[in-house]
């Protein structure tokens, strides 16, 4: 079969390579009818080459983008390598964005193909079709309800796939026409396009070449020595940069198996099944996690709770220091292993992690307390800091040397300085070759000899460790010169289960006042406890008792910020909690749940006002966006409370807001 | 064996009749519960592969039909001809056997146990291994097990409830309880399939969810649906064809355009009193 490549310099290639030297072993699984189906690496590649020989039964040419919409399937997976191994460039796009968003970056792109999960995809797609001119065949992978539509320029994966392999059994040509294909394809070619939500504005097509991909993927195998023997599960957008070098690029380099859950509802419970080695998340997939079983736990016995609680404090002792492989007291280790048995170790197994080898939190900061929460039980989380643009790696925590306050020392081949600004600055093999059709941003973004600004602020601790305290244009100075960083306090706040979401205001003004989003999980199961009912998010998160808790977190998130020097001047002195969900259908979030705090300011103008102007109360009306597109109006009176806040001194203060 | 099992076409098992045929012939049926006659001398048919829908106030004999239909109340009067063969008292046992299964207006599931327990229980007059196999649970029982579990996790897929899988059905939202029922129905692989009020207290949502699977169901596994439903706008965008009842009799039959503008359907819903004229 296949001669592999002595030095890949493409997925590709590495593909071809996985092939030969890991043929036996799973390189995909998914769950489906409920059970685990695989792949062998030497299988996965027949798919590839299936499906690229089917697409070119279609019409594909060498340089054609194809647009991936949809969960994370296998087929969706081998659609990348497919592409690629004709010349062309996979697009992913976010299967949940609204039709508009979808049509900018279909259209931008200039994709000429889709590959899509579902019905809903389809009919998505047809619904923008006068706004994407370029686009003209699309693919699905689940034929369900799709059997009475037009197929002239729509095709069912299976029958392209068919297509492919018939080719390959009439003509022997076929499959060395196809080797050829993969051979043309160089290093420095462009690999992917990754659209990055970005905080503010259009979406923008973040260029990444073969090498970007390879290099930045080798490396982070190298430094957290991830072989074959690994497991994954893929569960996060496809079109973020994160799954796409976790899932795709470190998985063709390294030989590992990624899993693909069944569905989006079932990630917990596969996730459990299949016990991943390695596991990339964003804060919030562990705040949802920490949520979840905080929340269960409140049903538990009184006997468990206790338990719960006793072991858990234990740990918040001991855990991290035996991590890190510091000296602990004998009866504390002892101690320790009996919570392992008892607590620890259920409770890993509960949410899937017991095999867990290392794990990495991205994507933003997470809160500290958070972090080590998941550390005090034995787990190897590690923070990350990265971006669209370096291929993801730019610091990353070394094992056995974590902080909770920094992102670790730079991954291996970057280099990093901080500008005059404050501003992070790196180099690296994974840097982005450019934005498409968009040539002022990326002069703006990446100078001429390859350093790209990162927005964020941040600085060198006495380690050698970065430390990253905000965005460069988000940190700010109260009036009275005290340093502001909004997203400090804002995770200051988040730490609190209650609480899914926090915006921080401040910068300019007299003191720092804050907008709270309660976490409809959490704060409801406290309702059905406490017998309060509640018609919908918005009663209950303008209930007085909801305020009282939420008062109770402030205080203790303001106790929390008056320890540290540097942000006692920015303790929250007025609150109000937010009577809608933020949401990015409107525009309130980014697609990776970022808050997009600019835009925020400008749509509640009305309220932060009635923040600082010292009024009890204010009318907001509010206008949202379902994710059909259709848009209504919610109103509300929100109610804004004083937070009890603590002198530097120590002792709290009596007056607040004045 | 590693391929990805591509979704097979499940269709209902060949009966001998063609599409469009008649599949069930219901002829001059009158039912009477002592002096109460429930169901006065009506006749309909159902055709093989139609969404057939039975309308009609309360208290119109919808739900008496359907227990007419599945055997469960013998008729005093008429003739019932399912696939070819004319009956007149069966036992409801017999009619899943005739490959006939329906849902319930209330859910009648089994609520201590799972999704997937439940959705079996569906095929357990398929098994032919007896209790003592059963309880032996190796070789041909288990052998047969895996079969049948292969056709429920077809189902389970299906109907998207692959989340709730192992959850106790007692535990699960009521719309998600009723989609439980149907795949418990579907998993008989029914020739024709009653639904009684498969919508009734759902939401918009769980609405649109459902009439999507009762389409899917007809379309992609081709299996004859014969629906109860009191709203009116799914039974309009569901249906083949409609009959409407009104005090145990039939006032109308025919498309949903045919019915909704017919004079006796309109007068019975807006409930003009019987046997006045109309001013």
């Amino acid at each position: 079969m296949a001669q592999p490549f002595a030095s890949p310099d493409t997925l590709v290639k590495y593909l071809l390579l996985n092939a030969e030297r890991f043929s036996g072993r799973p390189a995909m699984r998914h769950k489906d009818f409920g059970i685990w189906q695989s792949w062998t690496w030497d299988q996965q590649l027949e798919e590839v080459r299936a499906f690229a020989l089917g697409l070119q039964s279609v019409g594909f040419k060498r340089g054609d983008r194809v647009a991936v919409i949809g969960s994370n399937r296998p087929r969706l997976y081998w659609t990348f390598a497919a592409v690629q191994s004709l010349g062309g460039v996979p697009v992913p796009v976010y299967a949940d964005s609204v039709a508009e968003e979808m049509a900018y970056v279909l259209e931008h792109s200039e994709v000429k193909f889709a590959v899509v999960e579902d019905q809903e995809q389809v009919d998505k797609l047809l619904s923008i079709a006068d706004q994407t001119t370029r686009l003209s065949e699309i693919i699905y992978d689940e034929p369900r309800g799709l059997r009475d539509y037009d197929h002239a320029h729509l095709h069912d994966y299976s029958a392209l796939r068919e297509a492919g392999l018939k080719r390959l059994a009439d003509s022997p040509d076929t499959a060395n026409a196809w080797l050829e294909e993969i051979a043309r394809g160089k290093g420095g070619d462009l690999g992917v396009m990754l659209y990055t939500s970005g905080t503010t504005g259009r979406p923008k097509g973040v260029m990444l070449s073969h090498d970007n991909l390879v290099r930045s993927a080798l490396n982070a195998n190298a430094f957290d020595r991830l072989d074959e023997h690994e497991t994954i599960i893929a569960y996060l957008p496809l079109a973020w940069v994160g799954d796409h070098v976790f899932s795709v690029a470190q998985s063709y380099t390294a030989g590992f198996c990624v899993a693909c859950p069944e569905s989006a509802e079932t990630v917990n419970e596969d996730r459990r099944e299949i016990a991943p080695t390695y596991f990339f998340a964003p804060p919030r997939v562990f705040e949802t996690l920490l949520t979840t079983i905080m929340v269960r736990m409140e049903d538990a016995s009184r006997s468990k709770k206790a338990m719960f609680h006793y072991f858990l404090a234990h740990a918040r002792k001991v855990g991290e220091k035996i991590l890190n492989g510091e000296a602990v007291r004998a009866w504390d280790r002892v101690r320790y292993g009996l919570g392992e048995f008892l607590v620890y170790g259920p409770l890993k197994d509960r949410i899937g992690m017991s095999r867990l080898r290392v794990g990495y939190t991205a994507g933003e900061a997470i809160g500290p307390e958070l972090f080590s929460f998941y550390r005090s039980i034995g787990l190897n989380l590690k923070q990350l800091y990265g971006q669209t643009e370096a291929t993801v790696y730019i610091t990353a925590q070394p094992d056995g040397n974590i902080r909770p306050d920094t992102v670790g020392l730079p991954s291996p081949e970057v280099e990093i300085r901080i500008a005059d600004s404050g501003e992070v600055m790196y180099r690296s093999p994974g840097v982005f070759l450019g934005y498409y059709k968009n040539e002022e941003a990326t002069r703006e973004t990446k100078t001429p000899d390859g350093w790209v600004h990162t927005g964020d602020a941040g600085f060198f601790d006495s380690d050698g460790q970065l430390r990253i305290i905000d965005r460069a244009k988000d940190v700010g100075k109260l009036s009275n010169g005290a340093l502001f960083a909004p997203k400090y306090i804002e995770n200051a706040l988040k730490f609190f289960p209650d609480i899914k979401e926090a915006v921080a205001f401040g910068h300019g003004r007299d003191f720092c006042a804050a907008f709270i989003n309660i976490d409809l999980q959490a704060v409801g199961s406290w309702a059905e406890r406490n017998n309060i009912a509640y018609a919908s998010y918005q009663e209950l998160a303008g209930h007085p008792r909801v305020y009282e808790i939420i008062s109770n977190h402030v205080a203790e998130a303001n106790r929390r910020l008056a320890a540290e020097p540097m942000m006692a001047a920015s303790q929250i002195r007025r609150f109000l909690v937010l009577h809608k969900e933020l949401d990015a259908d409107d525009g309130e979030l980014t697609r990776t749940q970022k808050v997009r705090r600019s835009f925020i300011a400008e749509r509640y103008d009305a309220l932060i006002e009635a923040l600082y102007d010292g009024s009890p109360e204010i009318f907001a009306e509010t206008q949202v966006t379902y994710e059909d597109g259709r848009k209504g109006v919610i109103s509300a009176n929100i109610r804004i409370v004083d937070a009890e806040i603590v002198a530097t001194d120590g002792s709290p203060m009596a007056e607040a807001a004045e | 064996m590693n391929q990805r099992p591509d979704h097979k076409q499940m269709t209902t098992p060949d009966d001998g009749i063609a599409a469009g045929a008649v599949l069930l012939d219901v002829r001059n049926v009158s039912l009477a519960f002592g002096g109460v006659k429930a169901i006065t001398d009506i006749s309909l048919n159902v055709k093989k592969g139609e969404i057939r829908a039975i309308i009609g106030p309360n208290g119109a004999g919808k739900t008496s039909m359907l227990n007419v239909i599945n055997g469960f109340y013998t008729p005093q009067e008429g003739t019932i001809t399912f696939r070819g063969k004319e009956r007149r008292a069966m036992k409801s046992h017999e009619a899943v056997g005739q490959g006939i299964a329906r849902t319930f207006q209330n859910v009648a599931l089994f609520k201590g146990m799972s999704t997937l327990d439940n959705i079996m229980t569906g095929r357990s007059v398929m098994m032919k291994r007896n209790i003592v196999w059963q309880m032996l649970w190796h070789g041909p029982a288990l052998n047969e097990e895996i079969e049948h579990r292969e056709k429920v996790e077809e189902i389970i897929d299906f109907l998207e409830i692959q989340h709730i899988r192992r959850t106790p059905v007692g535990k699960l939202p009521y719309g998600l309880q009723k989609r439980v029922e149907l795949g418990r129905a579907l998993a008989m692989e029914p020739s024709l399939l009653l639904l009684d009020e498969p919508m009734a207290g759902m939401n918009l949502e769980e609405k649109e969810d459902m009439s999507r699977f009762i389409i899917d169901v007809n379309q992609q596994r081709g299996t004859t649906i014969a629906l109860i439903e009191h709203d009116m706008g799914v039974v309009m965008d569901l249906s083949d064809r409609v009959v409407v009842l009104d005090y145990g009799k039939k006032i109308a039959d025919g498309t949903p355009d045919e019915v909704k503008n017919n004079q006796d359907v309109i007068d019975a819903y807006l409930g003009v009193p019987h046997g006045e004229e109309m001013p």
